[in-house]
Parts: C-alpha cells; structure tokens; sequence
C-alpha cells in the first residue's frame, strides 16, 4: 500500500480539506476599502463551492470498491453515492449561508462547513469503530460551533451551549459502549464484529454496550427521549447551521447507524413484532422510533415558531426513518436510506424559504409567514411542496418514502408483526398533517399582520431547490439507484 | 381516450396558473367542457363495458411494482360522466368567484383531474396516489373561498380525509407485501387467506367509507359542505363522496370478497342507520345546507346498503345512486350556495320564510322544486330509479333494512318538503311585510344570470333523462358489476 494509492482513495475527502484551508486563507485577504469584504465573502463561497464540486468529481472518479486497513476507509458503490449526497447538502448549506449570515468571517464559518463535511464524508466511509468515532466527533466539534455561530444573538450562544453540552454526553457513553464492544469482541472492524459476535449469546455486558453505543447515536439523529436539544439548536442556529445539522449530520448518521447495526450487531437483531419480543437492538430502536413518532408530532402541534416546529418534526421523522432499521435486511436498509436522503433535501429546502422569509421579515415566526402568498408566490408554492412532502401527501417524494419504509417494516416481520409500529407511524402523520397544513394555512389563507413593502425577490438557489423537488417527485432512479448500490 | 379527462383537467389546471386572470374561468370553463365531452364521447362510444380493460400501462418505479396504470369499465365511465357533469356546472356556478380567480379553478380542476384519476386507475398506488391527491386542493379551496366556520370545516374534513387515507394505506400495503403486486387484475385474482381478509377487508373499506360518510364516521360531510364555497360543496357532494364509495366498491369488495361476506351485514346495518340518522338531524336544521348536507349522508346510506347486498341488482343501484346523487346534491348545493346565499347573504330557514322567495327569484325555485323532487324518490327522476333498484336487491336479503329504509323514505321526504317550503313557499301572517319584502326584493336581487340557469339546466337535464331511461346507464352498469368477484349467485 503506497501513500499514492492511499491518497488517490482518499481524494475526496483530501480536496475537501484543502478547499477548507483555502476558504480559511481567503477569507483573511483583505481586499482594499469597506464594500469589499463583502466582495471578499462572495469569493469564499465561490472557492467551497468550486472545492465542492471538484469533490464530487473526485468521489465519481474513485474505483467501484475498495478496502483499506480492515475497514477503516471502505469504498463501494452506496459509500460513493452517500458521499455525493453528503457534498451536494454542503453546497446547499453554502448557498443557503450565502443569504443568511452578515458577511464577517464568512470565510471561517464555510470552512468549519467543509470539515464538517470530512466527518461526514469518513462517517459514511468506513466499517471500522475507531473511524467512526473520529467522523462523529469531527462532525459534532465543527457543528458545535457552527450553532453558536452568530455572536450577536444570545440565543444562538444557547443553542451551541446546550448543543455541545449534550453532545459531548452522547460521544461519552457512545466511546463506552463501543470500548464494550471492543472488550467483548477484540475487534474495531464491524464484519469481524459480527463473526464473534454471533458465536456467543447475547450477555449483559454485550447488550450494554449496544444500548449505549445506540444512545449516542440516538442523539445525532434526534430521536425521542434523546431530542430535547434539537429545538433549541433548530431555533437558535444561524439558519444554514441548523439546516446542516437536520439535513447532512441526520443522513450520515443514518447510515453509519445502519451499517453498525445491520452489519456490526447483525447477529443480535432480536425482534420487535408484536407479542413476539425478543432482546436484541431492533426492539431498543422500535420502542426509540415509538417514542419520536408520539412525542415529536404531539409536541409539534404547540409550536408557533417554524423553526421549532419544523425540530420537533424531525423528532418525527427521525422516528419514521428508523422504521426501515428495526425491519433490518436490504430492504429495511435501503428504505431508511432513501427516506432520510429525501426527508433530508426536503428540509434543506424548508430551511431556504425560512432564512429567506427571515431576512425580509426578521423572524421566523409563524406569524411572520402570514400573506407569504401575496409577497412571494414562488416561496409559497415551493414551501408548500416542502411542508406537503413532509406530510407525506403523494405525488411528493416523501410519500415515496414513507410507502417504501412501511413496505418494508411490514415485508420483516412473519405475520406482519411490525403492524403496530405502521400503524403508530401512520397515526403520527394523521396528526403531522394539522400542523403542515397550520404553516400552509398561514401562508395561503392569512393577511399579513402589517403590510409589507418588500417585493417578492426570486433566489436561484431556491429555483434550483425547487427544481429538485419537482424531480425528486419521481424518485424512481433514486430508490433504483441505493438498491442497487447496497450489497 | 377517456385517458385525455384527466390529462385535459391537469394540463388546464397549470395553465391557470401562467394566465391572466381574465382568462380564468374561460380556461377553467373550456378545461371542464373538455373533460365532459371526453367522458360523453367515450361513454357512448363504448364497448365491452363488462370487463375492465387496460387503456394505458407505462411501468412507473418498477422495484416496487408501481406501474401507470389506466383501465375503464362501465362503472368507471358512469362516474367520469357524473364528474364532468359536475365539473361543468361548478364552474358555471362559480362565475361570480372574483377572490384570487385562478388560484381557484386551479384547486378546482386539480379536485376534478384527481378524481378522474382515481375512477380510472387500475394500479392500486396509482388509485392511492389520485385518492389523495384531492385532499389538499379541498383544504384550500374551503379555506381560503368558504363560509361559516370555514377554517374549521376545512381543517375537519381534510383531517378526516387523511384518517380515511391512513387506513386504506394500511390495507394497500398489507395487499402490496402478501400479494406482490399493486395491479387490480392481479390483486383480484390472489386468493389472500380468508384470515387476512377478516382484518384487511374493514380496514380498507372504512377508510374508504370514510369520504362516502358512513355513519358515525359522516360528521366532516355537514361541516365541510357548509363551509365550502357552492363549487366546493358541489364537488364534495358530487364526486368527492364517490371517491369513497368507488374505493370501497372497486378496491374493497373486489379484492377481498371473503372479508367482505363477513362484515357486509355490519355495513347494512350502519348504511341504515346512517339514512335514519341522518335524515332525522336534517328535520330539525334551520341553515339550510346543513340540511342539504345531512341530506348527502342520508343518501349516501343508500349507496352504502347498495354496496352491502352483495347481488347485481343491489350493487349496480348503487353505483345509479352514485351518478344520481352526485346530479341531484350538485344541483341542491348550487341553488342554497350560489342562487340564494349570494343574493339574501343567509341560510337561514326562519330568515329566508320571510323573504317570500319563490316570486323574487322564480328560477331558483323552479330548480329547486325539481331538485328536491328528485331527491325525494319521485319517479320519473333518477333518485327514484336508483334507490328502487337498490331497495328491490336488498330486499333479498336484508327485508327487514328495506322495511326501515321505507319509513326512512318517509323522513327524508319530511325534511325536503320543510325546506323547499321554508326556503320559497312560507306565507307569513304579517300581510303589510310580505308586500314590503316583496316590492323590495324584486329590486334588490340581482336576476338569475344566463351561467347560473346553464348550469342548473344541465344538472336538471341528466336528473330527468336517467330517470326516464335508466338503461342508458344500467346497459353500461350492470355488465360490470357482473364482472365482479364478490357478488352471491
């Protein structure tokens, strides 16, 4: 294994940090009098989202598959794919930075986006605990500080607080149940995890250290009880930050939960169907999955602020999304792969039209979306598609993903057993439907409170989101495309 | 070719969207007059209405076995006509509609191309997709162009809509996930296990039975109708409700036939007391499209207990009463909405007793008399044809419902001739302010205009002509109905 090889592997990843280190450095050039830095600003979103592009390139031009030190950096198709992904919701968050933030050290703040991009990028690469983790915390430490971002407001200095505070507590008691792990097995790679993990029974010691490693990650994507600091990072954030960590953080860990998982734990699944429990991860992720369907949706209907609404949705589709694990297989798998990338467009999307509505009105209120429809009907309608996505109203592509997710909780089971977890889920939506359609209700049926003056301004980034959209309407070549990369 | 409805009605529906507002409701009235001469055409052009024939199949996401998927027998035809039908003269009744025009002909042809979509798919997603593809569109369209309570209505009646959605999702999955396939030939062909049946069938059908406003699931139907716009309640009167019993009809009782002998004397049972109910709440309502639109859920009881007695005289009445239903509640909903509502600005019943209706605005009550003689079962109009032939099947198996059904009958007459009295006929003691409200009214009422009489003439026209030969729809009805699995020889 030479280092050239090793690099060309690596490339992705590779171009990504250098694109950081170039924002760093480009936001530092001073250039002449006052106007400029905002000129200076514009620059530094070119160069991450150039660097951006060229890392897709790179991930394109990587080999079909490839293992490098037991696991640590895994190359197959669904890596590659995730990847993609992982880049093009960085570009969004870049563009969406691009009308959100007053423009100091705008340079700082892409670049602590494009590390976090790395964790994200190494989350989805690697069958291997100790990388993991280092992509966990590479991710949470640049997100930590991307929350707290706008020093001018208190609270976005909250969120941050309280975003780090209980993410450090997860990475602990994640980092001790996978020591467990590592004590019962002798092992950091997952495949070799599950060889020893299936010639023993499940003991005390080892379902600690699943629980606690599911604990940790549980956080990350926000599921019920393990929630309570998405609101406040979702409200108080800079709006890219918060739309990052809904969007990129929640895919990639998605997956890197479902490779530990299916692949890592694989052999104690256990079951979750109905009056027919036995121990074992799935049911510790199902009651998790109840828990955020109930809690999120329920919670969500006393919210007035979009923001917060759209926190405790999350809560709720994180719980939708982790339908697809505790059904397990490729069929599972590929389900929450596909729900959580399109859940995650969509929301990136949501978030567009908030910071926009935000600049015009200088809140995000609920009220400050009241006569949207006269202002901005591009807005309204794209936010519409959004909020009706969510929902899960077909055509949209949400309704894909639910379809397929409850297709394939329902195909687990024998006799159906996970019926209750659809039924639950399905519940859920009846009640996530009354407050999507309160957000629509404002826009469309509402008078704005005062008048405003601002003309309705058109935002490329939000054609291109829309356009997205309206693709992902038919999402045929995607799901195709996450079957067929899954092994 | 009937495919074009539903592509006529979408590709109108974006249209509104780019044109000028002047253009609206020309666009919306050509798109409507479209999709009617479509249906007619393919209506009476048919042939081999027995079996429900593919028209166009284009695989859609090919993994999960979705496919589009169009197929039409002769209950699909009859209930693409009574859409068009509808479509038609909501349009024609919402000429006045000036709020945001074209946001609501857009909402409009997007309730009327969905519901062409659902009465012609043959792929269960497919089916699904149309089925709640309607949900939105009536949100806004109560919402933003209702009446009374219009936020909650709305609000009520989508909720409901969804819960009806949920479960029928529930049943379509659990077929997807044994079956392996969402095609309808397919499905009906699967022999599911009588112990599935017994839990999916009730599953789909009320969730079907939901939108058709089965009895105690009904309450969004009086609600929403009275909330909505006239075009609105039309629509949800007309086609709307049929949605759900198509569902039940197509989806339902055809793919589980075992699950639906099980429970369809529970479904007699609740489609009786949901014509007795229904029609003794409607006595005592004094806001006339309350009346109305308890009136909607009476008759849809018929349809229900149609559905229930499993024999081709029964279910081929009820998809008549579909068709006449859907005339007769459009034409209800447009003389209470638009040509009186619009004008004396109530719905009150003491109110309008007062406003000697019936020589202020003549044409309104001329339509109404016909109307409600229609959905009093007179014969010669098609409530009449319908609900014998409904009656005559149940009578079967169920003679004790038919018994309780006749004295409902009686009810339901009750509480029409209340209203059309009320509403044009009252005389009122006091002499000198009779005169007074007379002399006034004939000035102040704005006349019946051309739009409003097309349309009512239209509705008018298909009530009588069923009902004086309801051949011309039974020859198309009754072949497909003996298509169908479920029926006991």
């Amino acid at each position: 294994m030479s280092y050239l090889e090793l690099l060309k592997l690596a490339a992705p990843e590779a171009t990504v940090a250098v694109t950081a280190l170039a924002v760093l450095a480009v936001g530092l050039i001073r250039w002449g009098e006052t106007p400029s830095n905002r000129r200076s600003s514009a620059f530094c979103s070119a160069v991450a989202g150039l660097g951006l592009a060229a890392a897709v390139g790179a991930v394109v031009m990587l080999p079909q598959s490839a293992t490098l030190f037991g696991g640590m950096l895994v190359i197959t198709p669904l890596t590659s794919l995730f990847k993609i992904i992982c880049l093009a919701l960085a570009f969004f968050t870049v563009v969406l930075a691009r009308t959100d933030l007053s423009s100091r050290n705008r340079g700082e703040y892409l670049a602590l986006v494009l590390l976090a991009t790395i964790g994200l990028m190494l989350l989805v690469g690697s069958e291997e605990l100790l990388m993991i983790f280092i992509g966990l915390e590479l991710t949470g430490l640049s997100l930590y500080v991307m929350t707290a971002f706008d020093k001018t407001d208190i609270r976005s200095a909250e969120a941050g607080l309280k975003y780090f505070l209980f993410g450090s507590t997860a990475s602990a008691f994640t980092l001790f149940g996978l020591s467990l792990i590592y004590g019962m097995s002798g092992t950091t790679g997952l495949a070799v995890i599950a060889q020893k993990l299936s010639a023993q029974p499940i003991s005390p010691l080892l379902f600690a250290g699943i629980v606690m490693t599911l604990v940790g990650f549980a956080f990350k994507i926000a599921a019920a009880p393990f929630h309570l600091w998405a609101p406040d990072a979702y409200q108080g954030a800079p709006v890219p930050s918060a739309a990052f960590i809904a969007s990129g953080s929640k895919v990639a860990s998605f997956v890197v939960l479902g490779k530990i998982v299916l692949v890592g734990f694989g052999p104690d699944k256990g079951s979750a169907a109905w009056h027919a429990m036995i121990s074992g991860w799935a049911p510790v992720l199902a009651v998790l999955a109840a828990l955020s369907i109930l809690i999120g949706n329920l919670v969500a209907l006393a919210q007035s602020n979009v923001r917060r609404l759209l926190a405790y949705s999350a809560v709720a589709h994180a719980g939708y999304t982790l339908l697809g694990l505790v059904a397990g297989g490729r069929d599972g798998f590929s389900a929450t792969l596909f729900y959580t990338t399109v859940y995650a467009f969509t929301l990136v999307g949501a978030f567009g039209v908030v910071a926009l509505v935000r600049r015009e009105t200088g809140g995000d209120d609920l009220i400050n979306f009241a006569g949207l429809r006269a202002r901005s009907p591009l807005l309204a309608g794209c936010m519409s598609i959004f909020m009706l996505s969510l929902a899960g109203l077909p055509p949209l592509a949400g309704f894909f993903g639910k379809f397929y997710l409850f297709i394939a909780a329902l195909r687990a089971g024998e006799n159906h057993g996970l019926l209750w977890l659809v039924a639950l889920a399905l519940l859920g939506s009846l009640v996530s439907l009354y407050y999507y359609l309160i957000v629509l209700k404002v826009i469309f049926v509402d008078e704005p409170a005062q008048h405003e003056t601002s003309l309705p301004r058109r935002n490329v980034g939000e054609g291109g989101d829309f356009l997205q959209r309206v693709s992902l309407s038919v999402p045929g070549p995607l799901v195709a495309h996450i079957i067929a990369s899954l092994p | 070719m009937i495919a074009w409805t539903i592509y006529i009605t979408f590709a109108g529906a974006v249209a509104l969207l780019f044109l000028p507002r002047v253009l609206s409701r020309w666009v919306a009235l050509a798109t409507a007059a479209g999709g009617f001469a479509v249906s007619l055409a393919a209506f009476f052009n048919a042939v081999d209405v027995g079996t429900f024939k593919t028209i166009v199949r284009v695989p859609w996401v090919p993994i999960l076995g979705m496919e589009y998927h169009l197929a039409v027998d002769g209950i699909s035809l009859t209930l693409a006509l009574v859409t068009s039908l509808t479509a038609v003269s909501a349009v024609l009744f919402s000429w006045d509609v000036d709020h945001r025009q074209n946001e609501f002909f857009f909402w409009l042809l997007v309730v009327v191309g969905g519901s062409y979509g659902v009465f012609l798919s043959a792929d269960l997603f497919l089916l699904f997709v149309f089925y709640e593809l309607v949900i939105v569109p009536k949100y806004f369209l109560i919402a933003i162009w209702g009446s009374t309570n219009k936020e909650y209505g709305a609000m009520k009646l989508t909720l409901y809509s969804f819960f009806g959605g949920a479960l029928v999702f529930i049943g379509i999955i659990a077929a997807y996930v044994t079956a392996g396939s969402l095609n309808l030939h397919d499905l009906a062909e699967f022999p599911f296990t009588p112990q599935f049946q017994s839990w999916a069938f009730p599953v789909l059908f009320i969730g079907f039975a939901v939108l058709a406003g089965i009895w105690p699931l009904h309450t969004w139907a009086p609600t929403g109708h009275v909330a909505a716009p006239t075009a609105g309640s039309m629509l949800l009167a007309g086609i709307i409700m049929k949605l759900g019993s198509y569902g039940g009809l197509r989806v339902a009782m055809n793919l589980f036939p075992q699950g639906f002998q099980m429970w369809s004397g529970y479904i007699a049972v609740f489609a009786v007391i949901g014509i007795l109910y229904a029609a003794a709440v409607a006595l005592r309502q004094r806001d006339l499209k309350f009346v109305i639109g308890y009136s909607s859920v009476s008759h849809m009881g018929f349809v229900l207990l149609g559905l229930a007695t499993a024999n081709v005289l029964g279910v081929s009445g009820a998809v008549l009463q579909m068709f006449s239903h859907g005339v007769i509640a459009a034409l209800l909903f447009a003389v209470a909405g638009r040509m009186i509502y619009r004008r004396t600005h109530t719905r009150d019943l003491d109110a309008l007793s007062s406003m000697n209706l019936s020589r202020a605005l003549p044409f309104a009550a001329f339509s109404f008399v016909i109307a409600s003689a229609a959905s009093m079962g007179i014969p010669g109009f098609s409530g009449f044809a319908a609900e014998i032939t409904i009656l005559i099947g149940a009578w079967k198996i169920y003679p004790i419902a038919v018994w309780i059904t006749g004295a409902g009958m009686v009810l339901v007459a009750a509480f029409t001739l209340r209203a059309l009295k009320r509403t044009f006929f009252d005389t009122v003691e006091d002499v000198k302010s009779v005169t007074s409200v007379t002399s006034l009214d004939r000035e102040t009422f704005e006349p019946i205009t051309l739009a409003e009489k097309l349309g009512a003439g239209l509705l008018m026209f298909a009530t009588l002509a069923v009902g004086l030969y309801p051949k011309l729809l039974l020859d198309r009805i009754v072949p497909a109905v003996e298509a169908m699995r479920f029926l006991t020889k």
